[in-house]
């Protein structure tokens, strides 16, 4: 452990806590939309199962949502214990827009958030429907603010810098920097697949048990349908996300194909074991000339390789791996979803195989969130700011010691309430389907209907 | 104008965190005050914070993002010298915000750990809070008599989130749990007010320049009514605590409201002895500031969102009034 140094500590332990944070934002993001939808339905059908659907669901957004709002707190305040000098250097920019996603975003879902989880039966069904609503658009709005910030670190444009402090010139330009617009949708459609997975796993897991509902089979069907047409929307936006990327930062391109020198019909190395030492791919597997039609979209188009970049080129093998990852479990999501699609629709009724796939994919939207960070935030590295500040500028002085020590109080932390989120998330799944009252002649009727429901 | 901004900005950070030690304080002192109540009391305790907490941890974010916004230079050496009880604070509010959430959600078996952990980060989050607010006072310098201050802090200020948290369950409890509320503030207030009196006293020790500010004679008479407000409001509360006819005649929520006002003297009196200071005798409020166009740029924001915040908290507040009953999502799937 002697090589890691304070830098590196206080590298990972940032990693630690944004990786932890980002797992239920990208849950509750996309989850607030699908619930929006169920109560929506359920308004404008009457038809009970989608009341049942949002019971069920609105826990676990609740449980959710709770541990995002607790290590969300961390984020606020690891700026400063962590990196003060970005803070000092970059604050006039980093500051207003961290206040934005504050302001505009948290109080909004945190003021209404209690009377969407709790206020059911105290207020009007409009209310409540609008409650939910303003949730739904805060997570999103949220996600804009925060995103934007992280894109200027990526691309930053309209500031100037005097006597080493950056100052804002125009905002229009710092908000909606180049990498902005893919990363927002990017980010936005992940959310919306992770949450797309979560539900159809988990109510195919439930049909595995025999523990559900009619209103099982109406999620499982809303998540099929959702991770169906979003997955390829998905490589869509990476696609056009990555195109970006060459533009502005093609030392993390570089990485991401283990290019380790400049070349004109670059080939796609699909897999191989990048080595930083000798600057080569050992085992390297290539499709000729693909990399080039890819990215370039000519046979023969010019791709600049790490040696451009030596000395300031981000960790090859990380960025290198983490891409294989999120791209390999992009292709395997449309895979599962297609077949699930394919299996419900054509026989009505999803096979056993399918369900145990589905059950299977329940936290790959987690896998290809995780990885994709890495791959752009890692990407970014040895840059903070993208060509202007290094991070190893701007770290604490904190010994090492102090570091690893709360490093390691936070790493257990995490463990258990990861272990606690996803055996609560079981348990939760594991009692029987309160919806299968219904098939009991309705007998127990859920205590709050809309007024009149619209044929 | 930019000599103001600096200013406007430094009132909505002292505004946050004096809301933010009012509204979670009286849900971190329902967090201490649990392992003292009954396993159904502890259903209602958790119940009459159920809808607000998330709410009210969020004014910390905003005191710190205004900070942030306001003051970046002030945020990193603060957080920098804060770095252990920060993070031992966020891992206690981290248990105590999850833990709230689980032991309704989780196998009903392991409720009673979860309210532990309830209990157990709301002291932890309590304490750290107190030992942060006695090193800011002290000016973040290190030294044994510092170190000892900031001890004495994070002993005492748990007990204010007690007696809040008291407070609140006199409003929204009744039959018993109300009386065992009324003895649980009782009981809080003597350390409550070593507190007070410690962070009075000690911070002119600390400075001579606020020593200067307070006991010099235009000034001591004028700045009279904070100490003495706070004085008559802390035995104000002791008394509606002690008589129990008082408490039931419909004056519990002079319980809440009197801590409510000492907590405001308290932060009157802390913006006067730093001012123009954000870090005491190291940092002005202009040194720090951020660049006017930022602030510009973050005041809109500010100027919308903050009285929009107030007008939903209202709201909130208003649906759930009166006595708490056990939460409800409803049915499930």
């Amino acid at each position: 452990m002697s090589t890691l140094d304070a830098i590196d500590l206080a590298r990972i332990q940032f990693a630690l806590n944004i990786s932890f944070h980002i797992l239920f934002p990208a849950i509750s993001i996309g989850l607030a939309w699908i619930l929006l939808f169920f109560r929506l339905t359920y308004t404008m059908t009457g038809n009970q199962l989608w009341e049942y659907a949002y019971y069920f669901w609105v826990k676990i957004f609740a449980l959710t949502f709770a541990i995002g709002v607790v290590s969300g707190v961390t984020m606020s305040f690891q700026f400063g214990t962590n990196w003060p000098g970005f803070i000092e250097k970059a604050g006039n920019i980093a500051g207003p827009l961290l206040g934005y996603e504050v302001l505009t975003a948290f109080f909004l879902e945190a003021t209404f958030l209690g009377v969407m989880l709790f206020g059911k039966q105290r207020v009007s069904n409009r209310t409540h429907l609008f409650s939910s609503a303003m949730v739904a658009i805060g997570t999103a709005i949220s996600a804009f603010w925060i995103l934007s910030l992280n894109s200027w670190m990526q691309t930053p444009q309209g500031h100037e810098i005097i006597e080493g402090i950056f100052y804002p010139v125009s905002w229009w330009q710092i908000v909606f920097n180049p990498s902005f617009p893919y990363r927002l949708a990017h980010m936005l459609n992940a959310s919306l697949l992770t949450s797309a997975f979560l539900i159809a796993g988990v109510s195919a897991w439930r049909t595995v048990r025999q523990v559900d509902g009619p209103a099982t089979l109406a999620v499982l069907k809303t998540g099929v349908v959702l991770a169906a047409v979003l997955s390829p929307v998905q490589v869509i936006l990476g696609d056009l996300h990555g195109l970006n990327t060459l533009e502005y930062q093609p030392a993390k391109i570089a990485a991401i194909e283990g290019l380790w020198h400049t070349e004109s019909g670059a080939p796609l190395t699909l897999f191989g074991f990048p080595d930083e030492d000798q600057r080569k791919t050992h085992y390297a597997l290539k499709i000729p000339k693909a990399a080039s039609v890819i990215l370039t979209h000519t046979i023969d188009g010019e791709l600049m390789g790490l040696d451009e970049f030596e000395g300031h080129h981000p960790p090859v093998a990380f960025v290198f791996w983490s891409f294989r990852v999120m791209v390999g479990v992009g292709f395997l999501m449309i895979a599962v979803s297609w077949w699930a699609a394919w299996s419900i629709f054509r026989k009505g009724l999803a096979s056993a195989l399918v369900l145990r796939a589905l059950s299977w994919m329940t936290f790959a939207g987690w896998v290809a969130t995780l990885a994709g960070w890495y791959v752009t935030e890692v990407g970014r590295q040895p840059w903070l700011i993208s060509g202007l500040l290094k991070a190893a500028d701007v770290v604490a002085p904190h010994s090492s010691a102090t570091v690893a020590g709360t490093l390691i109080g936070y790493g257990l932390l995490y463990a258990f309430l990861l272990i606690s989120y996803i055996g609560t998330l079981r348990y939760l799944s594991t009692k029987p389907a309160a919806s299968l009252s219904i098939q009991n002649a309705a007998s127990n009727p859920p205590h709050d209907r809309p007024p009149a429901a619209r044929p | 104008m930019e000599n103001v901004l600096p200013l406007i900005f430094m009132g909505i950070m002292g505004f946050a965190l004096l809301v933010y030690v009012i509204l979670d304080g009286y849900d971190l002192g329902i967090g201490l005050l649990l392992p003292l109540a009954t396993d159904e009391e502890k259903d209602i305790m958790i119940a009459s914070i159920g809808p607000f907490w998330d709410a009210n941890e969020t004014w910390l974010v905003l005191g710190v993002g205004v900070l942030l916004i306001g003051f970046p230079a002030a945020y990193a050496m603060v957080l920098t010298a804060l770095y252990l009880p920060v993070t031992i604070m966020l891992s206690g509010l981290i248990l105590r915000g999850v833990a709230f959430d689980f032991r309704v959600k989780a196998n009903a078996k392991h409720k009673h750990l979860w309210n532990r952990a309830f209990a157990l980060g709301s002291g932890i989050a309590a304490a750290a809070q107190g030992w942060m607010l006695g090193s800011y006072i002290t000016g973040l310098s290190p030294g044994i008599m510092n170190t000892g201050f900031s001890c004495l802090i994070a002993l005492t200020m748990p007990a204010l989130y007690v007696v809040l948290g008291a407070g609140w369950l006199m409003i929204k409890c009744e039959d018993a749990l109300f009386d065992k509320a009324a003895r649980w503030g009782r009981n809080a207030m003597p350390l409550m007010g070593l507190a007070l009196l410690a962070i009075s006293v000690s911070t002119p020790i600390v400075s001579s320049t606020i020593a200067e500010r307070w006991f010099t004679l235009p000034n001591l008479i004028g700045l009279a009514p904070i100490p003495l407000t706070t004085v008559v409001a802390f035995f104000s509360v002791y008394w509606v605590l002690y008589k129990a006819e008082i408490a039931h005649a419909g004056y519990a929520w002079l319980v809440m409201a009197g801590t409510i006002l000492i907590c405001i003297m308290a932060t009157l009196g802390l913006a006067y002895s730093l001012y123009p200071y954000v870090v005491l005798d190291q940092l002005t409020v202009w040194e720090s500031a951020a660049a006017p166009q930022s602030l510009k740029f973050a005041l809109w924001g500010v100027a919308l969102a903050v009285p929009a915040i107030m007008v939903y908290t209202v709201f909130v507040y208003s649906v759930f009034r009166g006595k708490a009953s056990a939460l409800n999502y409803g049915q499930d799937e």
